[in-house]
């Protein structure tokens, strides 16, 4: 039932990402790549989990994966800004 | 814990909107920071609704990766964010394979294991630890540690096969041997890892950017799978979407060079091949090089000038070169617009960034099909570092490698300025027969030092 529950879930969000990225001018593609980026250090949230039930190897990877999401997040987050800042009419 | 699990949707939620904010640039500030509550949220709900954390462990890992990750984005210059992204990929990819060998080491041989399980974690190693990997190489070569050149050998395409296969075969054995399961995974782990280095090394050049998109995807797909791994709906929504972007970006990119992403991974193209350039290498051509003292003469004739910025412009770091001499023709009156081919640069949208960067404002910013009817009417088109995307050789020569790409018609503008520091051929090695048109007249210099020249020349005319 899990395994359909989340295939359902996985399924429809690619749907959902097709719909919204394709929308995305390509003036703004490398925001959009940097921005999702960012969105893909989510992995902090298993990351974290692991760092509790990973056991001791488990802890460890789990550290290594806190410190490389977080890279992700801040650096994609704010790498973004950055750029989208510089974007002005005339 | 099944409350929780909401605040994981809202979060996705957060990053659905913000990613449609992106579709204007108005709006896609606001979408960014949309985005990153949503990621807030998500980092907070866990620390709370997991009790018992090692939170002085994850405080220190969120530290390092907070001063990495900040110094990145507050120093990395506009030119170099496609080596950037690449990286930031791979730091991704490579979270996403730490989690799920983290969840590994801690459920297998505790009666845990489930077939179902088994096939995540697999998933999610092999394509983090790819992406892992691949990312890093993609970087070495953006960056130039290594070569930019596709890097190929006799036998390549077999051994990548054979990798693959065997990888194939020791996730298919971690799930079904119980007994020998920690061997297969470290195999699973060693065999992702050197496809992601040999299947990024036979790509090179012009193909970058097709590279750093799927790597993009990757990326995604492995945080997806993760979620698989934990069940938990966020990571999976979220990397669905990062996934549908790259794979988006890809095809755009496949589009925008009219090859198939097969051909972009498995036919290195971009390595200098003899006789590949077709008829335009046989034939002498009469190229005419001006100084940018004549050159200045024709912009002063000139109404409609089309700027044509490719990966030269960016080496060059010569963007805001470029707009105080399109300011300066513009306060004479003259129109001056931007033509963006979609694979200028080393990654999707690179040429629009720089430009930002310079202060264009964004609707002088004109794709390749808004553009190309502009041609007509230009009195002068200005190509500065591009080679490829303005080649007539994509319209009719059936032996170019290029044939069949879209490109900027240039060549119907009355008069064609191309820049470029020697008469060496573009990144996919072959001779553009543009350079010897009669309506071209080449200006050879660095392009910075060249758009100074030329706007000294303008002042004093």
């Amino acid at each position: 039932m899990d395994m359909i529950n989340i295939l359902t879930v996985f399924i429809l969000a690619i749907f959902v990402g097709n719909e919204v990225i394709t929308k995305v001018p390509p003036t703004l593609h490398t925001p959009l790549m940097s921005g999702s980026n960012a969105i893909s250090g989510i992995a902090i949230v298993g990351a974290i989990i692991s760092t509790k039930v990973g056991g001791e190897i488990g802890t460890w990877l789990g550290l290594v994966a806190v410190i490389f999401a977080t890279i992700n997040v801040f650096g994609g987050f704010m790498v973004t800004d950055r750029m989208l800042k510089m974007f002005k009419r005339k | 814990m099944e409350f929780t699990k909401l605040f994981y949707v809202l979060a996705a939620v957060f990053f659905i909107i913000g990613l449609k904010k992106l579709s204007h640039p108005k709006t896609a500030r606001n979408g960014n920071i949309i985005a990153s509550v949503g990621m807030l949220i998500a980092i907070v709900v866990t620390l709370v609704a997991f009790d018992v954390l090692n939170y002085k462990l994850i405080a220190i890992g969120m530290i390092i990766g907070a001063i990495i990750g900040s110094t990145f984005a507050i120093r990395v210059k506009m030119t170099g964010m496609p080596q950037m992204v690449a990286i930031f990929n791979g730091f991704g990819g490579g979270a996403s394979a730490l989690v799920a060998a983290a969840e590994f080491y801690s459920k297998v041989g505790h009666g845990e294991q489930t077939t179902f399980l088994l096939s995540t974690i697999a998933l999610s190693v092999l394509v983090g630890t790819l992406t892992f990997t691949g990312s890093f190489i993609a970087f070495g070569k953006l960056q130039g540690f290594i070569s930019g050149q596709p890097i190929v050998f006799k036998g390549q395409k077999v051994l990548n096969a054979l990798i693959a296969i065997a990888l194939i075969t020791c996730s298919v054995m971690m799930v079904n041997n119980p007994d020998q399961m920690m061997t297969y995974f470290l195999a699973v782990v060693i065999l992702s890892a050197l496809l992601g280095i040999t299947i990024v090394i036979p790509i090179g050049g012009a193909d970058m950017p097709v590279v750093i998109s799927l790597l993009n995807s990757y990326s995604g797909i492995a945080a997806a799978a993760t979620g698989f791994v934990l069940l938990n709906n966020g990571l999976i929504i979220s990397g669905a979407l990062v996934g549908a972007s790259g794979l988006i970006l890809t095809n755009i990119m496949c589009k925008g060079m009219n090859r198939s992403l097969a051909n972009v991974i498995f036919g290195a193209v971009g390595l200098t091949q003899e006789g590949a350039s077709g008829d335009a290498a046989g034939k002498q051509m009469n190229i005419k090089s001006y100084s940018t003292e004549e050159a200045a003469m024709i912009f002063d004739a000139a109404d409609k000038i089309i700027i044509v910025p490719g990966y030269g412009l960016a080496v060059a770091q010569a963007q805001h070169a470029a707009r105080e001499v399109a300011d300066y023709l513009e306060s004479k009156g003259k129109t001056v617009l931007y033509a963006i081919h979609p694979v200028a640069g080393r990654m999707p949208g690179h040429m629009n960034v720089l430009l930002a960067e310079a202060n264009v404002p964004y609707e002088h910013l004109k794709d390749l099909d808004e553009i190309n009817p502009e041609f007509d009417t230009c009195d002068v088109a200005l190509v500065l570092g591009a080679n490829d995307v303005v080649n007539p050789a994509a319209r009719h020569d059936k032996s170019s490698p290029i044939y069949g790409m879209p490109i900027l018609d240039v060549d119907k503008s009355r008069t064609v300025i191309i820049n470029k520091r020697t008469m060496n051929p573009g990144f996919a090695g072959i001779q553009n027969e543009l350079f010897g048109f009669d309506n071209t007249i080449m200006v050879f210099g660095d392009a910075k030092q060249m758009l100074t020249d030329l706007l000294k020349d303008l002042k004093e005319l």
